[in-house]
């Protein structure tokens, strides 16, 4: 079943071209990553698609409905949530604010001023369920800004998975960490969507990384799509293999 | 889950409500050591600390740094005695219930423009309006009473309970009227506590921290601002309204652009990043002040001064000073 589709989408920055007609769909349930070398523009989609950039021309239907003109806050209501390239944190504010603070804002407590914060039982339980999926309730009263990056890491996955959005994109999760940490943090991600009901579409450079634990891989290159396919499909296509490596992926 | 990390530890606050029942008590004793001069001053100490508290729930918490505030202390000041000479209102209660609302209004109308803006432009059109403000304030003589102002008499208290005449009434009104701020400053310091640690307050500091992500986790970041605004604005107004009746005058001076810079310097005097920091800030630089001012004509170099040097020695304020010195010395004791 087709959660999100994107129908000829356009996006041109003077001369180069972002995204040159983009037709894109995410199914339900899947792990699916978005490859392809820098400037490809990977970034520049999930941008257009969570409404950080506007489109020039196309569409985007979120289980069928037309998004295009949405803003941001209502595509996070329609079910869209995304973490960024470098890491987003409330470093001024403890791992259990920065998680509490996305459960507020998604039951529309945010605005509440007469009770404390750490008082909400409901919004307290769930913040340290969440955190303890991503391993990261030992550190709760930690402030953001004192996490090492992998921790970091995780926590701006978190932060975005509180939500508990439809489609959840996160751009580039393993960036700037060492192999150990990469592990870590694909393996917390991946087992927390495939536990949930949350689709993920994940940027990613490291192809073992997206080998080993996508379900389906979109090829991006020059703003348009190259391949599209399962792992062993995309291992097996050469013209993937030439630009991503310059020679054949190893299988 | 672990239980035990999922609890919500007590004992902080415990502590926390300790202290400020300790304060609270010195503060309430500190007239029968002091003289009626410095229970006078130490009320307006008081009432500085409400503005600055007020003042900093939007520069510290939420990020936004305004030069307009003056005009919320003014609108406040001005309310009261608008009251008094159009209405003929006398009781102090009645200032504050219809003072409050009018600085609200106020704020809220100023906060619906400029929070459109952030940084410097935000500063500059808070800056702008509270000086239209006070154009208005001095063009408008015959109601606002122009550069004289307009005097207020002495309210009453306790609806009507507590009546300042006779001989001695200006004794009897200094000693009852410090009681009676410092009863609305340990209010206004309560509500302002539960505000910041509220999800509102967090929200707050999430979008001063990092705007972009609270904007991706769907928080309407213009709608907090301009919140965030309108009660800045307000505990503002509160503290002209409490400032006028001590004064017995209020003229344009107040909504004045350098009016403004003091709530700045008291917030920057006391730390903004800390809760009791402009609180701290608003009573010395009332004594600062008040000091400065009577032992040299040069005053405002004098501050001048002390704000150069604050802001290359000690950056985050007093409190903020105090609060690292004191952690710098719970680490020495823990290695020892």
């Amino acid at each position: 079943m087709i959660l999100l589709r994107t129908i000829d989408l356009r996006k041109q920055f003077g001369e180069t071209r972002a995204c040159d007609g983009v037709n894109f769909t995410v199914n339900k349930g899947e792990f699916l990553s978005l490859v392809g070398s820098n400037g490809a523009g990977k970034t520049s989609l999930v941008n257009l698609i969570s409404a950080q950039l506007t489109p020039d021309s196309g569409r985007i239907l979120l289980e069928d409905k037309d998004i295009t003109n949405a803003t941001v806050y209502e595509r996070i209501q329609a079910g869209i949530a995304r973490s960024f390239q470098i890491v987003n944190l409330f470093d001024g504010l403890s791992v259990f604010d920065n998680v509490a603070l996305s459960i507020f804002s998604r039951d529309g407590k945010a605005v509440k001023m007469a009770s404390l914060a750490e008082h909400d039982r409901e919004v307290r339980e769930e913040s340290f369920e969440v955190l303890g999926q991503f391993g990261l309730q030992d550190k709760s009263r930690v402030l953001a800004g004192g996490l090492a990056q992998g921790e970091r890491k995780l926590l701006d996955v978190a932060v975005a998975y509180a939500l508990r959005p439809k489609l959840l994109f996160l751009d580039e999760p393993t960036s700037g960490v060492s192999t150990r940490d990469k592990t870590q943090i694909m393996d917390t991600v991946s087992s927390v969507v495939r536990a949930g009901t949350v689709t993920a579409v994940v940027i990613e450079h490291d192809m073992d990384v997206v080998f080993r634990y996508s379900d389906r891989i979109v090829m991006m290159h020059e703003g348009r799509f190259l391949a599209d396919g399962t792992p062993d499909e995309i291992r097996a296509n050469n013209e993937v293999a030439s630009i991503l490596l310059g020679a054949p992926l190893s299988a | 889950m672990r239980a035990d990390v999922a609890q919500i530890s007590y004992r902080p606050k415990l502590m926390l409500a300790v202290a400020a029942i300790l304060v609270l008590i010195a503060l309430a004793l500190l007239p029968s050591y002091i003289g009626l001069y410095q229970t006078q001053l130490l009320t307006y100490g008081l009432i500085a600390a409400i503005a600055a508290l007020g003042f900093n729930l939007l520069l510290g918490y939420t990020g936004l740094l305004s030069f307009g505030h003056s005009a919320f202390f003014g609108v406040g000041a001005y309310s009261v005695a608008f009251l008094l000479r159009y209405a003929e209102i006398h009781s102090m209660e009645l200032y504050i219930a219809l003072g409050v609302p009018i600085a609200a209004i106020a704020s809220a109308l100023f906060g619906y423009i400029c929070v459109r803006h952030t940084r410097i432009f935000f500063g500059i059109l808070t800056l702008a309006l509270s000086q239209v403000l006070y154009s208005l304030v001095l063009s408008f003589f015959w109601v606002t009473g122009g550069t004289d102002g307009l005097r207020v008499a002495r309210p009453t208290l306790l609806a009507g309970m507590i009546t300042f005449t006779g001989a001695g009434s200006f004794q009897r009104f200094i000693e009852a009227y410090y009681y009676y701020v410092l009863a609305i400053f340990a209010v206004s310091v309560a509500i302002m506590w539960v505000i910041v640690h509220s999800p509102f307050g967090k929200t707050l500091q999430a979008i001063r921290d990092n705007e972009t992500r609270a904007r991706f986790l769907g928080v309407r970041i213009r709608r907090f601002r301009w919140l965030s605004f309108l009660i800045s604005g307000t505990f503002t107004g509160l503290a002209g309204i409490l400032w006028v009746p001590l004064n017995g005058l209020t003229t344009p001076e107040v909504m004045y652009w350098t009016f403004s810079g003091e709530i700045v310097f008291t917030a920057l005097l006391g730390g903004f990043r800390n809760f009791t920091g402009p609180i701290v800030g608003g009573v010395v630089f009332t004594y600062l002040k008040t000091y400065a001012v009577a032992s040299t004509e040069y005053w405002q170099l004098l501050l001048g001064i002390v704000l150069v040097l604050l802001v290359l020695l000690l950056p985050t304020g007093i409190v903020g000073a105090l609060s690292a010195g004191m952690k710098k010395l719970q680490r020495k004791e823990s290695f020892a």
